[in-house]
């Protein structure tokens, strides 16, 4: 119930965002795990970005009869499968692939997860019926319910970005759902709400900014098991199909030359590792870093 | 405590009910006749007919959704496409063997993290807590189903000191069952352990800095009484509840290595049946598994509230 607040504009609230962005961003370049994941993510965009047009080869540029399942050489760096194709190509085409396949998931599961968590913390009536629905998505082990979600609508990208990103959505709105309550909580924000100001105006200049940060710890997280999720979908031949590559689907189709060319497996494997764990380094890092009090921290040590 | 257990008790059976709500729409995303498809190039009118009839799928929409509902509950979870065997009977065939994976899975888990946790909490900052976080930084980033293929090609490929995959009854050999349980086991066990080894650390590191520690050291205690009666035990009772929410993970973990071992367990059968297109059973297993989940936690969160005197039954 707002009386007419004309002429008594609520006061600007003190705009410390970007001093605050500046200290994260300080905290968490002083991370140096974090800093390599950076580094392993800066590459990985590169070669989402241009490696397609980089790859000395194509992707299903095979040739059986001469360059069959061959050991890494200069020629070859990661060998050939048995197909004839170079590896190394392959890998370095999958990267975009598997990136986007991995974003366009978790932008799904953002754009659902943080309005449902944004509304549920919000307005109590919701709360519980929300999250009620949220711990019966959790009680799925993730894997299976994208793997049932794919079984019935059938295996590809598409479908294998939807699953992943019905199947990690509810984190999203769990954690958005805890930010707003500890916010709502605020005395700032109360004494804000006490003199009329409306439930938008709180979400765009309190709850939001306050929320960004898990948000983005989150995402950073997500995406680590996008990747993961991705490729074991496809190493079971349900997420993405020829003749795109992924490098889940390079492993499927290194299957059957485990003992033979331990390369088209090795690699791939590798590759994926290096991405999840560059993700997980950064999101802990962010964490660390949005953290006020181990900010402190390490500000302090910076400092002696 | 006991309107607190009630309470438990009836979220509970909202969230069961609609997980079992959600396993039942499954079937209902099938672009088309879901018992055509699954019969595929065997079809025949007879058996088709006998199949849409024992599911109930040409009944409306409620009445199925009722069916299956009531059905669950008597331990009727339809039957398969491709068989026509009770659904039920084909989880409980498997269900064993997956229990034993993942009992051995969390085993190892836990042998990891429990004293790689506590040590390098105890050990802050030294180089066995940052070889430690080194070692669960890279554990929770590799794929588990890769690393099982890593472990096959070093320990049955190159080494052959086990076999690469497969089963054996235990009650036919229980040296072959165990040889065959090693690699799948661990290659859980490592990823588990690596999600364990973070929390016990943390709530390690929370219970060494309380205050009943500090008491308990100006007492003059040795440091390992202290460590043995105050802080370790309150540390694990976190441990417990995590590892109950670590369930849903380990068992999709579970999953994707019998995949990889060929462990003729759930996650098996629910490949062949995804290949088959056999949706009932592929419903059969998501369901069980998440009402596993879900009564395992039930459990845990009531242990837990009994063992804590300290929480509070609001």
């Amino acid at each position: 119930m707002s009386t007419n607040t004309a002429g008594r504009r609520e006061a600007p609230p003190p705009r410390p965002q970007r001093s605050t962005r500046r200290a994260v961003g300080s905290a968490l370049v002083a991370n140096r795990p974090a800093v390599f994941g950076l580094a392993v993510l800066a590459l990985l965009v590169l070669a989402a970005a241009v490696g397609p047009a980089l790859a000395p080869y194509g992707a299903n540029e095979g040739d059986v009869l001469n360059r069959q399942l061959l050991p890494p050489s200069p020629d070859h760096p990661f060998g050939t499968d048995e197909q004839g194709r170079d590896v190394f190509s392959r890998v370095l085409i999958a990267a975009r692939v598997s990136v986007q396949v991995a974003l366009v998931s978790v932008v799904i599961a953002l754009g659902i997860g943080v309005p449902l968590g944004l509304v549920a913390g919000f307005y109590d009536r919701v709360d519980d019926p929300v999250m009620r629905f949220m711990d019966m998505l959790f009680a799925f082990p993730a894997i299976l319910l994208a793997i049932a979600i794919l079984a019935v609508r059938g295996p590809g990208s598409t479908n294998t970005m939807i699953a992943i990103g019905i199947v990690y959505m509810p984190i999203f709105a769990r954690i958005t759902r805890g930010s707003v309550l500890s916010v709502r909580e605020q005395v700032y924000v109360r004494a804000a709400r006490s003199l009329g100001a409306s439930d938008l105006r709180l979400l765009r200049l309190h709850v939001l900014p306050n929320v960004l940060g898990p948000i983005l710890v989150q995402t950073s997280l997500s995406l680590a098991f996008a990747i993961l999720t991705e490729a074991a979908l496809s190493f079971v031949g349900l997420g993405v199909q020829p003749p795109d590559p992924s490098w889940g689907r390079l492993l499927f189709e290194g299957r059957g030359f485990v003992e033979s060319a331990w390369w088209m497996t090795v690699f791939p494997g590798v590759a994926i590792l290096l991405t999840v764990l560059a993700f997980n380094l950064v999101g802990d890092g962010l964490r660390d870093a949005l953290d006020p009090r181990q900010r402190s921290a390490i500000e302090a040590r910076r400092a002696s | 405590m006991r309107r607190f257990l009630l309470r438990r008790a009836v979220q509970a059976a909202v969230v069961l009910l609609g997980v079992a709500v959600i396993t039942f729409s499954l079937l209902q995303l099938v672009p088309g006749d879901p018992v055509r498809i699954a019969m595929g190039t065997r079809f025949d009118p007879e058996t088709y007919a006998a199949l849409r009839e024992r599911s109930g799928l040409d009944r409306p929409l409620p009445v199925q959704l009722g069916d299956y509902l009531l059905g669950a509950v008597r331990g009727d979870l339809g039957v398969s496409f491709r068989s026509g065997a009770p659904v039920t009977e084909l989880l409980l065939q498997r269900l064993p063997a997956t229990l034993a994976l993942a009992a051995a899975g969390l085993l190892v888990g836990l042998l990891v993290a429990l004293p790689l946790g506590v040590v390098s909490a105890v050990k802050q900052g030294s180089k066995t807590d940052g070889a430690a976080t080194v070692f669960s930084q890279l554990g929770i980033s590799i794929p588990d189903f890769w690393m099982g293929i890593m472990f096959i090609l070093l320990f049955a490929g190159t080494l052959g000191w086990l076999p690469s995959a497969g089963y054996v009854s235990p009650l036919d050999s229980v040296t072959g069952w165990l040889s065959h349980l090693v690699l799948p086991a661990v290659t859980i066990g490592v990823v588990t352990g690596s999600i364990l080894t973070r929390f016990v650390r943390a709530s390690v590191l929370e219970s060494l800095g309380q205050d009943y520690t500090r008491t308990a050291r100006s007492k003059g205690l040795p440091e390992s009484l202290v460590l043995r009666r105050h802080v370790l035990r309150n540390a694990l009772i976190p441990v417990v509840t995590v590892t109950g929410l670590q369930l849903a993970t380990l068992l999709g973990g579970v999953i994707v290595v019998e995949f990889v071992f060929a462990w003729p367990g759930l996650g098996n059968l629910v490949f062949t049946a995804v290949q088959g297109r056999d949706y009932p059973v592929v419903q059969g297993v998501v369901l069980l598994l998440a009402v596993l989940f879900l009564l395992v936690n039930l459990l845990v969160d009531l242990a837990y509230s009994a063992l804590d005197p300290r929480i509070s039954y609001s």
